[in-house]
């Protein structure tokens, strides 16, 4: 298997603030890749590198078969980026920002004009065209941006956080022109730092924290990690929540409790329980309530999110709060409240 | 699927590419650089504000110095045709000043980054201002050299004179703008970039320009004699008008040519710093 983009080992540092810490990506021909990480984890560095931008301190970088230090020409050909600052010109047209950038990809006349038509009507600009950019909302700028980088339909695409600073709507808009993208075959390597983004997009996603791939694997793999699904169920007082833990260790027996072990809540007066989240486990686990006695208020279904998953794997130690580390439970679960079922 | 064979998409095939490598590689150079000389033009000419400032204050000042300070200033011949050289050449100096705050944008917007990641020579943004701004310059030199004549100006220059003096002022602006193009690549805001408008506005006022510099203290006067505005103005002026020229010519040449090449090299120099990977 030969990969379109193949990162190893690659470090960078800014004076004495290490972006990059040995960052190892490896992305296959037409996959759509996310690098997920918080503010300052070393996406735009990393995009800054392979897009040939910026030389690494160590480590390899191949993107198209060439490598970033040894054939940045070559590189270049392969790829198109659209950054974090919008690179389009604000008093020329939206028009004649994509034909000067046909002219500079090096097309014919006639392949410069119809290029440009075509990305006006795959982008929604059609209406726009002959007005100053300067006018276009951040979302029609973004679009616009985005067509730009394509001119030349190249098979690598960098996009560094493309929808930062948008509102919902123009960030589904740029979401639809992605996955469009991404059905014609290109390679997309793109950085967030919104879950639901990556969720949406991306083939395969890799956390990064602190310059490094904290953990990497298809969104539902990512979720996994967390656990399987919770459930909560909810008593009228401490003595029923009593009694439903000793329920529990009678069923489940001292031995095999143990892992993963149930939690009470005294203040919300629940108990949360590992679960596959079937119905019929659900079942079970009422049924042995019923047995003993222990008078069930309501109950709740945690689904993980990759919410969940992202704060778990990037927490840095010093935040973290010990008990709910012991505990394995996410804290904003208890902020957010229970899902209903 | 191997990742070479999708390097190759059929339409970044170069539409006309000539045959050699080398001819190839110059070919697109020149035609990049083309595309981006016209890139700048059109923002430059699109920027009415900026072109505004660039025609009117030359302008007001004309204004101002034939109707209120001239009766004051004697300078042996009309005011107005003395004044007149030196309005030209602040005009085409604040004007190409101004190079560095559109090469400032476009090295601090997301504009450099996307021709640095593409295969041309990203370089070319530079000459696209320079030669935009030269561009635009004339223009707004022509504009106020239409007031001047309005008001009563008289050139007595022939043919050759008043391509002397258009020699002389492609030379000074492409001066200043690649000077201007350093502090661009300097700057890290516009607006700090900006400043260098009023590095150039100021030589204008100690030098030739508005009044002869045998007028001025001593020590004003050596420094007024000597820097580089006033030879071209005097050179400009004896052009134009008539006035003898002697030994300034060489010197404004000299000043203008020192200036193309050390801004020329310095922006090179600096822009390669700036970009580093």
């Amino acid at each position: 298997m030969s990969y379109t983009i193949e990162v190893s080992g690659l470090t960078k540092s800014f004076g004495k603030s290490r972006a990059l810490a040995g960052l190892d990506l490896r992305v296959e021909p037409g996959q759509v890749f996310a690098v997920l990480g918080p503010n300052g984890a070393g996406k735009t560095t990393a995009v800054r590198i392979l897009s040939t931008l910026i030389a690494p301190d160590g480590g390899t970088a191949r993107v198209a078969g060439y490598d970033v230090i040894e054939e940045p020409h070559k590189v270049r050909a392969a790829i198109s980026l659209t950054g974090q600052l919008t690179a389009v010109d604000g008093l020329l047209t939206g028009e004649e920002n994509l034909l000067m950038m046909a002219r500079l990809r090096h097309l014919g006349r006639r392949a410069r004009r119809a290029r440009t038509e075509e990305l006006l009507e795959q982008f929604d600009l059609q209406e726009a065209r002959g007005r100053r950019v300067s006018s276009y909302s951040g979302g029609m700028r973004r679009r616009l941006d985005l067509a730009l980088s394509l001119v030349s339909g190249p098979p690598v695409i960098f996009l560094d956080e493309p929808t930062t600073g948008l509102d919902p709507r123009s960030r589904r808009g740029l979401w639809d022109a992605v996955k469009t993208l991404a059905g014609s075959g290109t390679t997309i390597l793109l950085t967030t730092q919104y879950l639901e983004e990556a969720d949406q997009l991306a083939d395969r996603i890799a956390v990064i924290d602190d310059g490094r791939v904290v953990a990497e694997g298809t969104a539902e793999e990512l979720k996994a990690r967390v656990g399987s699904e919770t459930v909560e169920l909810f008593f009228s007082d401490q003595r029923m929540l009593a009694e439903a833990v000793k329920a529990i260790e009678r069923r489940h027996g001292r031995a095999r409790a143990a892992s993963p072990a149930p939690r009470q809540d005294r203040e919300r007066l629940s108990l949360l329980l590992a679960s596959d989240g079937s119905a019929s486990a659900v079942r079970g686990l009422l049924e042995t309530m019923e047995a003993a006695d222990v008078a069930v208020d309501r109950m709740a279904l945690h689904r993980p999110t990759l919410d969940e998953v992202f704060l778990n794997l990037t927490e840095r130690r010093a935040d973290r709060g010990p008990e709910l580390h012991a505990k394995g439970v996410p804290e904003r679960r208890a902020d957010r409240g229970p899902e209903r079922i | 699927m191997s990742s070479q064979t999708v390097t190759t998409a059929p339409s970044t095939a170069p539409s006309s590419a000539p045959n050699t490598e080398l001819t190839s590689r110059l070919f697109w150079a020149l035609s990049d650089s083309l595309t981006l000389v016209g890139r700048s033009t059109r923002k430059g000419l699109r920027s009415l504000d900026a072109l505004l400032t660039a025609v009117l204050l030359p302008v007001m000042l004309l204004l101002m110095f034939v109707y209120v300070f001239g009766g004051a200033i004697h300078t042996g011949t009309s005011y107005i045709d003395y004044v007149v050289p030196g309005i030209i050449l602040l005009c085409a100096g604040f004007g190409s000043a101004s190079v560095s705050s559109s090469v400032c944008e476009d090295m601090t917007s997301g504009a450099i980054d996307r021709f640095r990641s593409m295969p041309i020579v990203s370089s070319a943004v530079l000459t696209g201002n320079v030669i935009a701004g030269m561009i635009r310059n004339v223009i707004s030199t022509l504009l106020v050299l239409a007031v001047a004549l309005v008001i009563g100006f008289h050139p007595t220059a022939g043919i050759l004179g008043w391509l002397g003096v258009l020699g002389m002022l492609l030379l000074f602006m492409a001066a200043i703008s690649w000077l201007a193009a350093c502090f661009g690549l300097i700057a890290r805001t516009a607006e700090a970039a900006n400043a260098f408008t009023f590095i150039v506005m100021f030589l204008p006022y100690v030098s030739s320009a508005f009044i002869p510099t045998r007028t001025m203290p001593r020590g004003l006067r050596a420094f007024a004699t000597h820097q580089p505005v006033t030879p071209i103005i005097e050179t400009v002026r004896g052009l134009l008008t008539g006035t003898p020229i002697g030994g300034d010519a060489v010197t404004a040449l000299a000043w203008c040519i020192g200036g193309i090449v050390l801004g020329c090299a310095g922006a090179t120099l600096l822009f390669r710093r700036r970009t580093a990977p």
